[in-house]
């Protein structure tokens, strides 16, 4: 079994480390993270700081700073800078003692239990998290592939692609258009595409207010859809059109040279085009044979993955259930992961895994909403147990307050990450 | 004066409502509430010359939203009951009266609280005189005697199992910072877990108005609400 599973990429580089012993911390237990985002870094934090020591952490992650997705919407909307979205690992390497390496996993040999980085080299574990976030199905977009986002950029990784697209619609001639390509279920941040055009809105209406805003959008429904078409009508009425699927929302194509977007068959020649393809696991999944179609599948228990019980998936790339693929439900997996392998590796307690998530959007200034849920696991999937979202005609009190708390939020989800 | 008010109840009460069957009784004996009140008229008024002192008048306070009277200034956290949409039925009152801080953990309403039922019950018929025209707001009619929010000695008594807290915290501390601090979300550490406990089952109960808060608190189980307790009151 384990020999078929076995799915090392090996480099010229990573081979001749291999000869290297590899170093061990005096036979403490070793867990490796890939990608310090909002599982993996929450994971690592966890870990290091629950284990009081007793548990080596090493943490890869290529960049040195790590720009949130989330509230990235505000900062195209005016109401976060990109300073405020941006954090390091400093603090998960001083005060957690967390051995952080910028690098990038390329492959991981689950027989021998090393991970290999691209700068050569690899590291050895006894338990391996794996939390890459989402990379984009080629071809998805016909026209649109990763050398086309300089022109047509997605933004839905945050940072240098969150400016491009905010530095690209306030560079819009009066009376221009901004499409955005929605993507199909299943996808990182159900409501964000939503929100980021409520974002849009809010900043053409003050600088552009004739231009307009398409939608192509494959989905019949979408998250919070009655919230958000209450909201636009109130704040942009008239300013966003969405195409859905019964007018050819489904069947769209790009042109990144002459910045052209094809609704079945109507061409739009367009100012701004925001393509957010379909997405699948982080491709460090693929390469370790972890998945099964697009996502890696895992017990909700433990969050093991189905396929190699001395390796866990969490956020975005899993396929787990019930939760939507959110910072919020990736922070929630990863505490529980990290109570798995503590109590595998160090015999620590272990208690029934519990779940939540919350995912707010602000549609306008103080108008804040919110849709949340939790879950259990079960042998199956991890399977949702209660939930609310906020109405229509709520109070401009209540939505202020809602707003309030988003901000409450990402303070604490990001010190629950970072320390 | 109580026997308006079984009039009245008996008057507005729908046949078979659920919670009448609890419970079906008069609020109280409004006489004997006014003598009550005068544990409250050190801070408010009620009546036709009545304004703000410590506390805000109480006029038309059945059916009122919760901090909603203009120009006096509410605590942080009775700003937000009211921002949540929480509305002074009886009910509600009943539990504020009760215990303040169990309700609006905030609150600036420094008062211990009226922990023998009759006596809430009867200063709740006093006060329900002081709001106009009662068949217009259904939703506070006072047909029933609200339930106890106190909770039994043996849920107070619970020794929590502050490791397991510490675990069933992380879940928190998505939204909760651990060090602290409140900008949007309250803070919840270091308090006494006495308070910490009567707060959640507010929540679990659904007598506070958060829908967030009711959804965590709503599947945490007594030995859960204790163990969390145990864990926030100690965390640095
Ligand atoms: C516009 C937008 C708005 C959003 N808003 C919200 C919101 O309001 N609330 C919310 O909860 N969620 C929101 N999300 C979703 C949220 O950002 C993601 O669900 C979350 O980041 C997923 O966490 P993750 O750990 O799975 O992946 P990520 O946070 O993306 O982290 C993955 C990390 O892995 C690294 N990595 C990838 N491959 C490798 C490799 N091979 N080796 C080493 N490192 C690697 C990457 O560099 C990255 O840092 C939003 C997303 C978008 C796009
Ligand atoms: C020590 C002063 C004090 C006493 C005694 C006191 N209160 Fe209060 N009360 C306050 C303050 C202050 C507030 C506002 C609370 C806040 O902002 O958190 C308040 C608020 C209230 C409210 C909510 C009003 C609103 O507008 O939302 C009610 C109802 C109430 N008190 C009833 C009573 C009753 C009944 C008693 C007596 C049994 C009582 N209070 C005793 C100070 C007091
Ligand atoms: C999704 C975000 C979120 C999570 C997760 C969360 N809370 Fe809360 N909590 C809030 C918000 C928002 C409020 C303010 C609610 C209100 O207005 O009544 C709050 C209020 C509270 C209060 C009352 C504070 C006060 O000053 O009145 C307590 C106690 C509390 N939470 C405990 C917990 C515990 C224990 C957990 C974990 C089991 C938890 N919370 C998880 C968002 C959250």
């Amino acid at each position: 079994m384990k020999f078929n599973r076995r799915a090392f990429i090996g480099t010229a580089a990573a081979a001749a480390s291999m000869v290297a012993p590899m170093v061990r911390a005096q036979g403490k237990p070793r867990v490796v993270v890939i990608g310090g985002g909002a599982g993996g870094a929450t994971a690592a934090r966890y870990i290091a700081k629950d284990s009081k020591g007793e548990i080596d952490v090493t943490l890869i992650e290529p960049t040195r700073t790590y720009y949130t997705c989330f509230f990235s919407n505000l900062y195209i909307g005016g109401f976060r800078d990109l300073q405020s979205i941006a954090h390091t690992y400093a603090t998960l390497a001083s005060e957690y003692g967390i051995n952080v390496v910028h690098d990038y996993a390329t492959g991981v040999d689950r027989d021998a239990k090393t991970v290999a980085l691209a700068g050569g080299g690899r590291v050895s574990y006894d338990r391996l998290i794996i939390s890459p976030g989402i990379d984009f199905i080629d071809g998805a977009v016909p026209g649109w592939d990763v050398s086309a986002q300089d022109v047509m950029p997605h933004a839905y990784k945050a940072g240098t692609q969150t400016a491009l697209l905010k530095s690209q619609i306030e560079a819009m001639p009066q009376g221009g258009t901004y499409v955005m390509v929605a993507p199909p279920n299943p996808y990182r941040c159900p409501p964000g595409p939503y929100e980021r055009i409520s974002m849009v809105a809010h900043v053409l209406k003050e600088k552009n207010p004739t231009a307009k805003i398409i939608i192509a959008d494959p989905k019949a429904k979408f998250s919070k859809q009655a919230l958000f078409e209450e909201g636009w009508q109130k704040h942009y009425g008239g300013m966003i059109e969405r195409i859905g699927p019964d007018f050819g929302g489904e069947n769209v194509s790009v042109r990144p040279d002459t910045m052209e977007v094809d609704v079945d068959g109507e061409v739009i020649k367009a100012d701004v085009v925001n393509v957010i393809p379909a997405q699948k696991a982080g491709h460090i999944c693929e390469a370790a044979s972890l998945t099964e179609g697009n996502w890696a599948p895992v017990d909700g228990h433990t969050m093991q993955s189905r396929l190699d019980e001395n390796i866990h998936v969490l956020g975005d790339a899993t396929n787990q259930g019930d939760m939507p693929k959110s910072g919020f439900s990736a922070n929630s997996q990863a505490k529980v992961a990290a109570m798995a392998v503590r109590g595998a590796l160090t015999g620590s307690r272990v208690f029934p895994a519990k779940f939540s998530n919350t995912c707010w959007s602000l549609i306008s200034t103080d108008d804040g909403i919110k849709v949340g849920a939790s879950y259990a696991a079960t042998d199956e999937k991890i399977a949702k147990t209660d939930g609310f979202i906020s109405a229509t005609g709520e109070d401009a009190a209540l939505r202020k307050a809602t707003y309030e708390e988003s901000i409450g939020w990402y303070e604490g989800i990001t010190s629950d990450m970072f320390g | 004066m109580k026997w308006t008010l079984v009039a009245f109840t008996l008057a507005l009460a729908p046949p078979g409502a659920a919670l009448a069957q609890d419970t079906a009784d008069a609020i109280g004996d409004a006489d004997r509430g006014a003598k009550v009140f005068r544990k409250c008229t050190g801070c408010h008024q009620v009546g036709s010359d009545a304004s703000n002192r410590a506390g805000p008048h109480l006029n038309g306070i059945f059916g009122r939203r919760a901090g909603s009277i203009e120009g006096f200034d509410y605590s942080k956290a009775m700003d937000r009951a009211h921002d949540d949409g929480m509305v002074w039925d009886i009910e509600h009152l009943d539990a504020y009266i009760e215990n303040p801080r169990a309700l609006v953990s905030g609150t600036r309403m420094s008062f211990r609280g009226l922990k023998d039922p009759q006596d809430r019950h009867d200063v709740l018929a006093y006060l329900r005189q002081f709001t106009a025209n009662p068949q217009d707001i259904p939703e506070s009619a006072p047909t029933a005697v609200a339930r106890e929010v106190e909770l039994p000695p043996e849920i107070l008594a619970i020794v929590g199992d502050a490791e397991y807290g510490e675990y069933l915290a992380s879940e928190c501390l998505t939204c909760h910072q651990s060090d602290g601090a409140d900008a949007g979300i309250p803070s919840i550490t270091r308090w006494h877990p006495e308070d910490f406990v009567v707060a959640m089952h507010a929540y679990k109960r659904k007598l506070r108005p958060h829908p967030v808060m009711q959804m965590m608190a709503g599947r945490l189980s007594d030995e859960e609400i204790a163990a969390l307790a145990a864990y926030f009151e100690n965390l640095e």
